[in-house]
C-alpha cells in the first residue's frame, strides 16, 4: 500500500505563510484537493513531489521522506500546472525521453503504451510546440504515466481541458485510483472534483480546513446560497422566470449585461435553470459561479 | 570517448538522454544560431587580418587572444550553458528532468558535456582554424589557442552553470562578470590574473605556443586553478540543484 503522510508541514515563504501546520494522510484511491486560487495547494503539491522542502514538519512516501530523495520518483508520476514542455520535441519523443530517464527496459513500448492510454496515438508525431493546451496536458499525463508509478500527483490536471477530454481525464483517474494507486489531484472546482474524487481534502488559506467523502463536503457547501452570473441570449425574460422558483432567492441584471443568480438551494437550482431555459427557448452561453461565491463556500467551510 | 569512460563505471555520471535533449534544446532555440555566428565572426576577422597585414606574429597573438580568447570562447560558453539550464528553470520544464529516478550531478555533468562539445566545436576549433590562417608557418600557435580555449571553456561553463542555478538573471550577470572582471579590470590590473580564467589558460597557450601573454603565473597554478573551477562548479550546482525549491505559479 502507498500512502503519502502529511506530518505537522508549515511552509512560508519570507513572512508569507503559503502552508500552515497540515497533517493529511493520502492512501489508495482518488483524493481531491480541493481549494481557492492561493490557498496552498501547488505549494503543498510541491512539497509531495518533493521539489520544495517544508519549513517544519515532515512528508512521507510509505515513510521515506521525499525531500532530497531521488529514487522516490521511481514510485511517483507527476503532472505539473505549468504547461512549458521541451516544445522542440514531438509527443513521442518527449514520452519516450521520460521513460529513458526512469531507466525503463524498454523505453519505446513504455511510451506507446502510456501514449494509447491518454489517446493520443494521433498526435504522437507532430511536435508540442502545435499543440493545443488539451493535448499538451494529455502528454504530460502520459509522460507521467510512463513507468507505471504507484503515486500519481496533479496539480489543476483539468484546466484547458474541454468537456469531451475532461469527461476522458476523469475516467483515466477514476480506473487508476479503483487499481489501488494512489492518486491525488488538486482543483479549484467542486464540481470537478466531486465527480472523481473519492476522498476530499479542503484547503483554504493555507490551513486544512475539512476533510472526507464527497457527501460531507456537499453538504456543507450546498445547504447555502451560492451566486451565479449567467450570460444568456433573453437576460430579462429568464430572470424574471428565475425569480418565481424557490431555488432562486434573487436576481439581478448586470449593467454590463447577463444575470447575477443568488440560489438558496444549489442541487435545486442546477435542475431548474437548463429547465427554465428550454421552456422560455433562451440559450445559455454561459454559467458562471462567481469568485466571491466560491470563496464565502470555501470562508464558510472554514468557519463551520 | 569520455562517454563511454563514464558509462563503463558503477553509478552513471552521463544520461544519454540529457545530452540528446540538451543538444536538441540548444539548437532548437535562437542561441543555437549566435552559436554558429561568433566562430564565423573569428574566422572572418582572421581572412581579413592575414590578407591586410600578413603573416604578422603580432596581429595574429592580438586577433586569437584578444578577440577569440577574452571575447569569443567566453561568450560561446555563456550562451551554451545557460542555454541548457535558464531557460528550463525558468520555465519549469527542468521538473521532467528532476522528477527523475537521476542523481542530480548525473543531469549537471550530462548539460555539461553538451556545453563543452559547444566550447569544442565552436571555441576551440575554430581557434585552431584561425590560428593556421593567420601563422600557416606556426601550427603551435593554432593548438595553444584551441587547447587554452577548450580548458578556459570549461572553466567558464562550470562557473555559468552554477550561475544559471543560482539566480534567474544568469546572463545579465555573466556578461557583467566577462565585462568589467575579465575584460576590463584583468587587462588594467595584473593582479586579477590569479583569479582570472582567461589568463589561466593564457599561461597554457603561452607554454604551448612560446609566447607570453600573462607575465609570473605559473602553468601548475593555471592548471590545477581551472580544474578546480571545473570540479567545484560542477560539484556546486549539483549540490544547489539538489535541493532545488521548483515551485508553482502560486
Amino acid at each position: 500500500m502507498t500512502e503519502i503522510r502529511i506530518d505537522h508541514v508549515s511552509r512560508w515563504y519570507r513572512n508569507v505563510v503559503a502552508v500552515n501546520d497540515v497533517s493529511m494522510t493520502i492512501g489508495p484511491g482518488v483524493t481531491g484537493l480541493l481549494g481557492p486560487n492561493g490557498a496552498g495547494k501547488s505549494t503543498l503539491i510541491a512539497m509531495m513531489s518533493g521539489f520544495l522542502s517544508a519549513s517544519t514538519g515532515t512528508v512521507t512516501l510509505d515513510g521515506e521522506p521525499l525531500w532530497r530523495n531521488e529514487q522516490i520518483y521511481r514510485k511517483l508520476g507527476l503532472v505539473p500546472e505549468r504547461e512549458a514542455l521541451f516544445d522542440y520535441l514531438t509527443g513521442r519523443q518527449f514520452v519516450v525521453a521520460n521513460a529513458e530517464l526512469h531507466g525503463l527496459a524498454d523505453p519505446g513500448a513504455a511510451a506507446q503504451r502510456a501514449i494509447a492510454t491518454i489517446e493520443m496515438s494521433d498526435a504522437q508525431d507532430r511536435t508540442i510546440s502545435t499543440y493545443s493546451k488539451g493535448m499538451r496536458q494529455r502528454i504530460k499525463m502520459a509522460s507521467a504515466l510512463v513507468h507505471d508509478p504507484s503515486v500519481l500527483l496533479l496539480d489543476e490536471p483539468f484546466n484547458g481541458m474541454d468537456p469531451r477530454q475532461r469527461i476522458h481525464l476523469m475516467e483515466l483517474l477514476r480506473t487508476m485510483g479503483a487499481d489501488g494507486r494512489t492518486v491525488l489531484f488538486s482543483s479549484h472546482i467542486l464540481e470537478e472534483v466531486e465527480q472523481v474524487a473519492r476522498q476530499i481534502e479542503v484547503m483554504v488559506a493555507g490551513r486544512h480546513a475539512a476533510s472526507g467523502d464527497f457527501g460531507a463536503i456537499r453538504r456543507l457547501m450546498t445547504d447555502r446560497p451560492s451566486r451565479f452570473v449567467l450570460r444568456t441570449s433573453g437576460d430579462r425574460l429568464l430572470a424574471s422566470a428565475l425569480l418565481a422558483e424557490p431555488a432562486v432567492r434573487g436576481a439581478r441584471l448586470r449593467s454590463e449585461g447577463g444575470i447575477e443568480v443568488e440560489a438558496s438551494d444549489f442541487g435545486r437550482f442546477s435542475e431548474v435553470l437548463p429547465r427554465l431555459a428550454r421552456d422560455h427557448g433562451v440559450r445559455l452561453h454561459e454559467v458562471t459561479p462567481t469568485d466571491e461565491s466560491l470563496e464565502s463556500v470555501f470562508s464558510y467551510l472554514v468557519s463551520s | 570517448m569520455l562517454a563511454s569512460l563514464c558509462f563503463a563505471r558503477g553509478p552513471r555520471m552521463i544520461s544519454p538522454t540529457i545530452v540528446r535533449l540538451g543538444a536538441l534544446s540548444i539548437f532548437g532555440r535562437w542561441r543555437g544560431a549566435l552559436l554558429f555566428v561568433l566562430p564565423l565572426v573569428l574566422l572572418g576577422l582572421s581572412v581579413l587580418v592575414r590578407f591586410l597585414v600578413g603573416e604578422d606574429e603580432t596581429g595574429a597573438r592580438n586577433t586569437l587572444y584578444g578577440l577569440g580568447m577574452v571575447v569569443i570562447v567566453p561568450l560561446i560558453a555563456l550562451l551554451a550553458t545557460s542555454g541548457l539550464l535558464a531557460p528550463e528553470i525558468d520555465d519549469g520544464s527542468i521538473s521532467y528532468l528532476l522528477a527523475k529516478p537521476i542523481s542530480r550531478y548525473t543531469i549537471i555533468v550530462s548539460k555539461l558535456l553538451v556545453a563543452a562539445g559547444c566550447v569544442l566545436v565552436f571555441g576551440a576549433v575554430p581557434m585552431l582554424a584561425a590560428g593556421l590562417i593567420l601563422l600557416p608557418g606556426t601550427p603551435a600557435l593554432g593548438v595553444g589557442f584551441a587547447v587554452g580555449s577548450l580548458v578556459g571553456g570549461l572553466a567558464y561553463c562550470a562557473v555559468f552553470a552554477l550561475l544559471s542555478v543560482l539566480t534567474r538573471h544568469a546572463v545579465v550577470i555573466g556578461l557583467i562578470y566577462l565585462l568589467i572582471w575579465e575584460g576590463l579590470l584583468g587587462g588594467l590590473l595584473s593582479g586579477v590574473r590569479w583569479l582570472s580564467v582567461t589568463r589561466w589558460s593564457a599561461e597554457l597557450v603561452d607554454r604551448i605556443a612560446g609566447l607570453s601573454l600573462v607575465d609570473n603565473l605559473s602553468l601548475p597554478y593555471a592548471v590545477i586553478a581551472s580544474g578546480t573551477v571545473i570540479v567545484a562548479g560542477t560539484w556546486l550546482t549539483g549540490r544547489r540543484l539538489r535541493a532545488f525549491n521548483l515551485t508553482g505559479d502560486e
